[in-house]
């Protein structure tokens, strides 16, 4: 056989903090597990994290309890979050924190020497555990440096091409490995996957090349249902200058530590326009702001920190305006803050050291000293691998998904914190379920002709001598999902896009990479290339289906929210003909328990 | 503003090869690794490099830029001098794997070995610990390591005296101090660091802390203080008696 082969209970796909986690669980629970990522171990996009992660332990504000956070879980979502997942979520979180401190991870604290927690937009209550602005980091570092003591069988920089099946459960799949470009046929009884986002459909983005939707993907052609693909956050504050760096994050902590927003005629615009379902809990004058970032728990939170989709179409409508920055963003402030703080520099640099770090050596700018120019940039999807809340199953026996390739947590709109804590929270879930199920169901046989069929549709861009360059299209997928399919979406646009995105993969399937099989850059973005054209789909059809402005999803030709939609989830599957079908489905979990804590939370 | 500049980059395997020159247009703010990768979209399609998160925040593109250890996604072409052709070639302690590409998986051997995270029973009922501030900063420090493993690369006990058998380098004593001096630990670690992990070694040149892009102070504050514990623990009979009294980390 031309494979490495092994064979596992719970094989894991990716090695972010989704997946650690479901790999040390499934491990807890004796299962044999390998993990497989296409990184090197610690360098998932988990480590990039920022600002934090929620949990409602209320160490800060005692008035905080997962009830709370549920219901700002909610809202954000607009409604359409799985609601027992969103429960499940909020009541775990503070335990999930509290194990990374056991397992070697050091929080800031409170004076009182406690775990500090910080506030972040949507969150009423002061509720990120952090680190500085490197919590992701700290995140990944403790699960990692956990779990390489736990017999966990490790294969770094090793690609997932297709999931393999024996009936209608999952088998195992086949994998190649960068150094060598060797494939790799790996046996398991249960998969988790754990590959995270899509950013990379997008030409403006804060994610690395590896956020190409494989898990999305893979499991889509697997036969899962993909949920809430339309809903796309784009962050409202990404660097846009220079160009080189444009789309690279700048953290919400920044708002959260008091930094404000302004338009070229030095005014603070976000006081300007505020949604309805937010007046109540958003300040009325920037002093009231102050305070509130300040602890003041009387005080409410200024408009900077509203949710991530309100901020970003500000952004985007005060550019439009023609009161835009040089470079086309807006101005982010917290140098200010010298107004009411003595030494504003010592705690700008000790609070928001990375992003001190970042502009003085990417952009030459002082933040201490000097306005920031943000602007939206593609940073998360909501939507996902539809999975039970109880188990993380998709509908694909054997098939497990977490993190942010999972979908239902977040419905149409992510709040600031709640993925490091999803990460943490449905990993474990995932995990246990996983073992569980391997332990449950017998052996699997794998079927080495869909194997081989795998392999020579992976080695085919090689052996062509001529083709389009994968890079080519992969920037022109980029363009039409960034011009057609991004901030502000229509009909016709949508349409277009589909289009063109079928098109696109009829191109992709003649690509020629130059080169060997060793390390090469270009065959591996041929490979990315079907995946990343298959979400790219699922997005324009999912938002194209939805006439209606809600959440991270915006219609120009549909600017209000549509009663009927708002009960439902759009899901797309794949018939047998290789088409992709969209549908909508009722929202799920909404149960009369769970709308009287939404309702007494206000 | 386009400049044009040459880029002179190590192509090969397995340290078989030699530098091929690429011309580039520089445009206003690009960093190295933006230069790898317009090489790589319009001339070399193939040419190999790491890298994720293009801020300097996990470590994965480290390389060398006219012979210093670099992240490439940190070091701004408009800093460089242009006038001469920019060599950028892989890490030199480690084995290549092809181009800029080097195999780090001894660093992940050498962690494995250092014994974890040993907390003592929690504090508080809900199974918490009390930490102030003050108390977190040290490890804190040391806890921003990405991973680059550029200490590893410049450190010359590993670089030129290839002791790659009998010292864990820099890096993994940045991680060992950071356990050792992690208020929850209550692992023992000087044996292991005396002997099996060549902290002997050192001999404080401080080259890893001058390149470590997460400005650790990598020798002042992690290796001199583990020595000064080796030292206490196996040449000081009375620190070791007053140790017996006192808890390792008061
Ligand atoms: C700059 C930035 C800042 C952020 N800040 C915050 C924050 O402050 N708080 C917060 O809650 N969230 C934040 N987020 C979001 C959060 O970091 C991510 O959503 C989260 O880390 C995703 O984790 P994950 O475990 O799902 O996936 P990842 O950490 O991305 O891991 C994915 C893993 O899957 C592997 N993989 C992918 N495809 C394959 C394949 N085909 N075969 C094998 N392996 C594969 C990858 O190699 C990787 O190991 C931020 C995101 C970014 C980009
Ligand atoms: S100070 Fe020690 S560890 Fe650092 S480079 Fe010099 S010899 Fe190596
Ligand atoms: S200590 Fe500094 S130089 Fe060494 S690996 Fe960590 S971040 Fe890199
Ligand atoms: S790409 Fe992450 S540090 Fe350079």
């Amino acid at each position: 056989m031309p494979w490495q082969t092994r064979e596992c209970d719970v094989l894991v796909i990716g090695a972010g903090g989704a997946g650690l986690r479901a790999a040390i669980e499934a491990s807890a629970e004796g299962a044999s597990v390998t993990v497989l990522s296409k990184s090197l171990l610690g360098k998932a996009h988990t480590v990039m994290a920022e600002g934090g992660m929620a949990a409602s332990m209320g160490n800060v504000d005692d008035r905080d309890n997962w009830r709370v956070h549920f219901s700002d879980t909610l809202r954000g979502g607009q409604y359409l979050n799985n609601w027992r997942m969103a429960e499940i979520h909020a009541q775990q979180a503070a335990d999930r924190v509290r194990e990374l401190e056991a397992w070697g991870a050091i929080f800031d604290r409170t004076k009182e020497g406690r775990i500090l927690q910080r506030n972040f937009g949507g969150h009423k209550y002061p509720r990120l555990a952090h680190v500085g602005d490197r919590t992701g980091l700290e995140m990944i570092r403790t699960l990692q440096d956990h779990g390489i003591h736990q017999g966990i069988d490790f294969l770094m920089e090793t690609t997932v091409l297709e999931i393999i099946k024996d009936g209608d459960r999952v088998s195992g799949v086949l994998a190649y490995d960068r150094e060598r470009g060797r494939l790799h046929l790996v046996h398991a009884k249960a998969i988790v996957m754990a590959t995270g986002g899509i950013g990379r459909a997008f030409k403006v983005t804060s994610n690395s090349w590896e956020y190409t939707g494989d898990g999305h993907a893979l499991a889509y052609r697997a036969g899962a249902e993909l949920v809430d693909m339309e809903f796309v956050q784009f962050h409202p504050t990404g660097m846009v200058w220079p160009p080189s760096v444009r789309g690279i994050l700048v953290t919400e902590g920044v708002r959260g530590e008091g930094g404000i927003l302004k338009n070229s005629e030095g005014k603070r615009f976000m006081f300007d326009d505020i949604p309805p379902l937010y007046t109540d809990q958003t300040a009325d004058s920037e002093e009231e702001g102050w305070r509130y970032v300040t602890g003041d728990k009387e005080a409410r939170r200024p408009p900077e920190l509203l949710t991530r989709d309100h901020v970003a179409r500000k952004i985007v409508k005060e550019v439009k305006a023609g009161r835009g920055s040089p470079h086309g963003g807006a101005f982010l402030d917290i140098a200010w803050i010298k107004e009411h703080l003595s030494d504003a520099e010592g705690h700008i640099r000790k609070k928001l050291p990375s992003m001190y770090h970042q502009f003085k050596e990417l952009a030459g700018v002082d933040i201490t000293k000097e306005a920031m120019e943000v602007g939206p940039t593609t940073h998360y999807v909501m939507g996902g691998i539809k999975v039970d809340a109880e188990t993380q199953m998709s509908c694909v026996p054997g098939l497990f998904a977490c993190g942010e390739c999972g979908g239902g947590l977040h419905g149409a709109n992510r709040l600031g914190g709640n993925s490091l804590s999803d990460l943490v929270v449905f990993g474990r879930i995932a995990g246990a379920s996983a073992a569980k199920f391997a332990s449950e169901h017998g052996d699997t046989s794998i079927n080495e002709d869909a194997a081989s069929d795998i392999e020579a549709a992976a080695l085919a861009p090689l052996e062509r001598s001529s083709g389009e360059s994968p890079y080519a299209i992969q920037y022109e997928l980029q363009d039409v999902m960034q011009d057609l399919v991004g901030i502000a979406r229509t009909q016709p646009e949508l349409e277009q896009a589909v289009e063109r995105i079928a098109d696109l993969s009829r191109r992709a399937a003649t690509t020629s990479a130059v080169g060997n099989r060793e390390y090469n850059p270009g065959w591996h973005t041929a490979l990315d290339l079907p995946n990343l054209l298959a979400v790219s789909e699922a997005v324009a059809r999912s938002a194209a289906g939805r006439r209606e402005s809600r959440g991270a999803h915006s219609r120009v030709d549909h600017p209000e929210k549509d009663e009927q939609l708002g009960t439902v989830n759009t899901v797309v599957r794949r018939l047998d003909d290789d088409s992709m079908e969209m549908a909508h489905v009722p929202v799920v979990g909404v149960t009369e328990e769970r709308q009287a804590i939404v309702k007494e939370m206000g | 503003m386009a400049q044009k500049a040459t880029f002179r980059i190590w192509r090969g395997q397995a340290n078989e090869g030699g530098f091929v020159d690429y011309p580039v247009n520089v445009e206003d703010g690009m960093v190295a690794l933006d230069v790898v990768h317009q090489i790589q979209a319009e001339q070399a399609g193939d040419l190999a490099c790491r890298w994720n998160c293009k801020a300097g925040k996990c470590g994965s593109c480290s390389a060398e830029i006219n012979g210093k250890p670099r992240l490439l996604c940190m070091t701004r072409v408009g800093d460089l001098d242009l006038s001469k052709p920019v060599t950028i070639e892989p890490m030199q302690a480690f084995p290549n794997i092809k181009d800029l590409v080097s195999d780090v998986s001894w660093n992940y051997r050498m962690k494995e070995k250092i014994k974890p995270f040993k907390p003592r029973t929690p504090d508080n009922e809900d199974g918490t610990w009390n930490m102030s501030q003050a108390d977190v900063e040290r490890p804190q420090e040391f806890r921003k390591c990405i991973e680059c493993f550029l200490c590893q690369d410049v450190c010359h006990v590993i670089r030129d005296h290839h002791k790659h058998d009998e010292f864990i380098g820099p890096r993994f004593l940045v991680y060992t101090a950071a356990l050792e001096m992690h208020p929850l630990d209550t692992e023992d670690r000087l044996a292991d660091l005396r002997h099996r992990d060549g902290i002997g070694y050192c001999n404080i040149t401080k080259c890893c802390t001058k390149v470590c892009p997460e400005h650790i102070t990598i020798t002042d504050n992690a290796i001199i203080p583990l020595k000064e514990r080796v030292v206490d623990e196996f040449y000081d009979p009375i620190t070791k008696l007053l140790r017996i009294f006192r808890p390792k980390k008061s």
